[in-house]
């Protein structure tokens, strides 16, 4: 059973968590700067799937967290709640707490397939291009949304609160925070098991020299439509929750100021390092919020710290290792195994 | 058994005539070298055979089976290794990890599996673990299976460069220059490697070579190439004494011995 | 009456492309030289708008104790060559702060690449921070003369901007061709390696590009705000992606890919704002610069380069 000890650690960290958000020790604030930290973490670790396993340079991440909040929301808000828009429910509002898992998913795979329209040119196209078509999904994504009149366009779309509000009156708990919890541990979850296994190195291998992965046996086109579909699926999960945060969304939310956070947090953590890109995403969210009087300076601020970053120290906090390399006494107290037979 | 046949191969780089209608038979465990002058097409005809270029014109049969055409991942698959010219090892990945995941191919799992670690999961990574540790162990490089191979001396990364082609254990082994940037006791080692490699593994190689007392040393036949033609074939000796290839190498009126041959 | 409006839109797209080619320069000299692709460019543009609008507010005499008396024509001339130098200077420091420290230290691309699309950001946010988020109205220096030829509208405005848009390729051209500064440019994109050894001081030729690109893009910005007088500090951002994807359809590290895809980006847009509802425009942008990078990624006039192995 040792094996699990990080999983059970976890559960009960989040318990704990829920209690003392329940018992109103942790204030709503609080909850709000949490329920950020754990988006944040969801979309560090998932674009340094991309940007850092696999050397890609994406910058259109919020593109595909819109994608994914757009579903969530539209599907909730349709099904669970009385809306102008699409009239009465058409499920008893007091489900969402069943389907809610399930909307949150939809997004998410509605996402992964946004995530097939950059994956599909990275066959053929690398590096700066490559940079170029993620930014061009993001505006596609963008605009697309603002020609959707029905869903608000411009103007943005809400009603995501009533749901959880009716999700709250079946049983009163802080559902938004349970969820971000469960889906943050998920995610790293999937990803620390992923790029571990010898399937996921072939991602790094690719990074490192894709003519030798492909030569070496490593489908290649695969590989890149795994690591797309699943790091911009795990994005759109991220922006269903963070439009249940908010309770309003539109589609100047996820612009390239929103990705750029996110590609901070990712080379401030160290490209290649889920524990560096949970590490830096926490900081940085408490930086931001702790940055918010600045305002509009907050946008010269960060961009700087990157750039700084850069010169002084481009692999970022933690380069490729994780914290069990850095401590490599967290191996055995997380009770792995050794990484070669003795 | 002929286990590659090339027929009238033929390659184009733009109006480039790289290949010219090659011909070739690579008998089953025979070791076999290709040499030609530099530029004269030898690494193509390797790109060509392990499917980074798709062929102009030509075939290209393994163990009869036409795989002209096909993905690099698909023709490794089947059964075809090689090594490159410049050492192309991945630097971030640790010996033991390049040596495992040159055998994605092997692995017979998939996304899904690799998160939720079915029985099927475990299996598959002990056997290509078990794999990547007994080529480790013949080959002598336990001492640094965990280093990264950039940390490495040269000779040392071509020998895990040669393990990680074996990891999959090919039928046909293509060298591309094995013996570029090596020290004189590197060579010496080498040789006595790529025989070994041969009996213990019973595989066919095909090695491109510029370093003559590797390829006279180490090959049973072999095919002089220039400018993507076939100009000789035969036995180290008899290459050694065909007229053609003194010129192709030397040019006109010029002892051979000036080569090192 | 059709070959009329086709007119119309043609002269249109004419204009509306030239801004863009002007701009493609900038990224197209700049990845032939560095094979970086300058993110920071598009707010090069949205600087030089704003430096010719501060410039053109003191010569008109707006602030206390300039001179009221010159002609509009002196004035438009002046703040263009002023803007182009200025601008120019901005392009250059960037160059020298963010990049060139980089460059020596051997770093990966990518990292300049990410530097250059913060030092972007940091120019569009710092100017809202600093001047507000108020739109600014371009002081209008030439009178604008409307013309009718035959049913087709036009202005003097817009056959300037055409006419110095054609110039600005001729004299380029020539540039890149005939002087040495700009058969170093061409070398460099053409063998990285043996240009510094050829005794070519490599940094000098980086600046020129910077300066050519900077104070092309500086043009844009004055002939646009004539255009359109409108300025914001995020007017950088689209119009550069835009400019970017004409040099992409072009063939980026080609000048007469910048202008081709300019032009041709121009007759894109003006005709799907004609026959479709205007804001489908950058939809349609962006998804042809998704389809066209997704086929041919080098371009109309750029060549594939083999991967060598």
């Amino acid at each position: 059973m040792r094996r699990n000890i990080p999983l059970l650690g976890y559960v009960i960290l989040c318990a704990l968590t829920i209690v003392l958000a329940k018992a109103d020790i942790l204030d709503l604030y609080v909850q709000m700067i949490l329920m950020f930290i754990g988006i944040s973490i969801i979309l560090a670790t998932s674009l340094n799937l991309v940007n850092g396993y696999m050397g890609e340079f994406s910058v259109g991440h919020a593109g595909f967290m819109a994608v994914g909040a757009y579903i969530t929301s539209v599907l909730n808000v349709m099904l669970f709640t009385n809306s102008s828009i699409f009239g009465p429910p058409l499920l008893s509002p007091s489900s969402a707490i069943i389907f809610f898992p399930l909307t949150l998913l939809a997004g998410g795979i509605g996402a992964a397939l946004a995530g097939l329209l950059v994956a599909i040119p990275s066959f053929r196209t690398r590096g700066d291009y490559l940079a170029i078509i993620t930014l061009a999904v993001n505006y596609i994504v963008k605009s697309s949304i603002e020609n959707m009149q029905v869903i608000g366009g411009a103007r943005g779309f809400s009603g995501m609160s009533s749901v959880i509000n009716s999700m709250k009156e079946v049983v009163d708990l802080p559902w938004t925070l349970i969820w971000i919890l469960i889906a943050t541990g998920a995610t790293v979850w999937i990803l620390q098991r992923f790029v571990s296994s010898i399937y996921g190195k072939g991602i790094i291998a690719l990074r490192d020299d894709e003519i030798a992965a492909e030569i070496m046996s490593v489908n290649t086109q695969r590989m890149k439509v795994v690591a797309f579909m699943l790091s911009s699926g795990l994005a759109g999960i991220a922006g269903g929750l963070f439009a249940h945060v908010l309770g309003y969304i539109n589609p100047g939310t996820f612009t390239i100021m929103k990705s750029t956070e996110v590609l901070v947090m990712v080379y401030l953590g160290g490209m290649g390092s889920l524990s560096g890109s949970v590490l830096s995403a926490i900081g940085l969210t408490i930086a931001l919020e702790a940055f918010r009087p600045l305002q509009v300076y907050k946008w010269v601020i960060v961009p700087l710290l990157l750039i700084l970053l850069m010169l002084f120290r481009p692999e970022g906090l933690m380069g490729q290792r994780e914290l069990t390399d850095v401590f490599p006494r967290l191996r055995r107290w997380l009770g792995l195994k050794p990484k070669l037979s003795e | 058994m002929a286990i590659l046949e090339i027929s009238e191969l033929t390659h184009f780089f733009g109006g480039l005539r790289a290949v010219y209608d090659l011909n070739m038979t690579l008998e089953g465990g025979e070791l076999m070298g290709l040499i030609g002058p530099n530029g004269a097409g030898k690494t193509t005809v390797f790109n060509l055979v392990s499917g980074f270029y798709r062929p102009s014109e030509g075939d290209v049969k393994f163990c009869g089976k036409s795989i002209a055409g096909l993905r690099p991942h698909q023709v490794t698959a089947l059964g075809i290794a090689r090594t490159f010219q410049n050492i192309r090892l991945w630097n971030s990945l640790s010996v033991f990890d390049n040596l495992c995941v040159s055998q994605h191919h092997q692995l017979g799992y998939g996304f899904l599996k690799s998160v939720l670690r079915t029985r099927s999961f475990h299996s598959s990574e002990r056997k290509v673990r078990k794999t990547a540790e007994e080529i480790i162990d013949l080959l002598g490089i336990r001492h640094y299976a965990l280093e990264l191979p950039k940390n490495l001396p040269y000779g040392l990364q071509r020998r895990v460069e040669i393990g990680r082609a074996l990891c999959l254990r090919p039928k046909l082994l293509m060298l591309d220059e094995p013996a570029a940037g090596m020290n004189p006791g590197e060579v010496d080692q080498l040789i006595k490697l790529i025989r070994w490699i041969r009996d213990e593994f019973k595989l066919t190689i095909w090695l491109i070579e510029h370093h003559m007392r590797v390829v006279m040393n180490v090959c049973d036949r072999m095919k002089v190439i220039e400018f993507g033609e076939e100009i000789a074939e035969g036995t180290p000796s008899e290459i050694q004494q065909n007229r053609r290839v003194i010129q192709a190498y030397l040019g006109e009126e010029e002892p051979v011995h000036a080569h090192g041959m | 009456m059709f070959l009329e409006s086709f007119l119309q839109n043609l002269l249109n797209a004419l204009q509306w492309g030239s801004f863009y080619a002007l701009i493609a320069l900038g990224y197209t000299m700049v990845y032939g030289v560095l094979l970086l692709i300058n993110f920071a460019h598009g707010d090069i543009f949205m600087v030089g708008a704003y430096i010719g609008f501060f410039i053109a507010t003191l010569l008109l005499g707006q602030y206390a104790g300039s001179s009221p008396s010159l002609s509009p024509v002196l004035v438009f001339a002046i703040t263009v060559v002023v803007t182009m130098v200025l601008t120019s200077g901005v392009g250059v420091a960037i160059e020298r702060i963010a990049y060139r420290p980089l460059r020596r230290k051997g770093a990966s691309r990518l990292y300049v690449v990410i530097t250059a699309l913060m030092c972007g950001l940091i120019l569009e946010n710092g100017n809202l921070a600093l001047l507000g988020a108020s739109r600014r109205n371009f002081p209008e220096m030439l009178s604008k003369t409307a013309y009718n030829i035959g049913g087709i509208n036009f202005t003097n405005v817009k056959i300037m901007v055409i006419m110095t848009t054609i110039a600005v390729f001729i004299l380029l051209e020539t540039i890149v061709r005939k002087t040495r500064l700009g058969m170093a440019m061409r070398a460099i994109s053409y063998d990285r390696m043996a240009v510094p050894l050829m005794g070519i001081p490599v940094d000098t030729v980086i600046v020129f590009t910077f300066i050519l690109g900077s104070s092309m893009a500086a043009l844009a910005g004055v002939l646009f705000a004539t255009a359109y007088p409108v300025l914001e500090p995020y007017m950088g951002a689209l119009v550069g992606w835009k400019a970017f994807i004409a040099a992409v359809l072009g063939g980026i590290g080609e000048i007469r890919g910048a202008f081709v895809g300019g032009f041709l980006l121009g007759f894109i847009e003006i005709f799907v704002a004609a026959l479709f509802p205007s804001t489908l425009r950058d939809l349609i942008a962006f998804s042809i610069l998704l389809v066209f990078l997704s086929i041919k990624p080098t371009g109309i006039f750029g060549v594939s380069r083999a991967t060598k192995i």
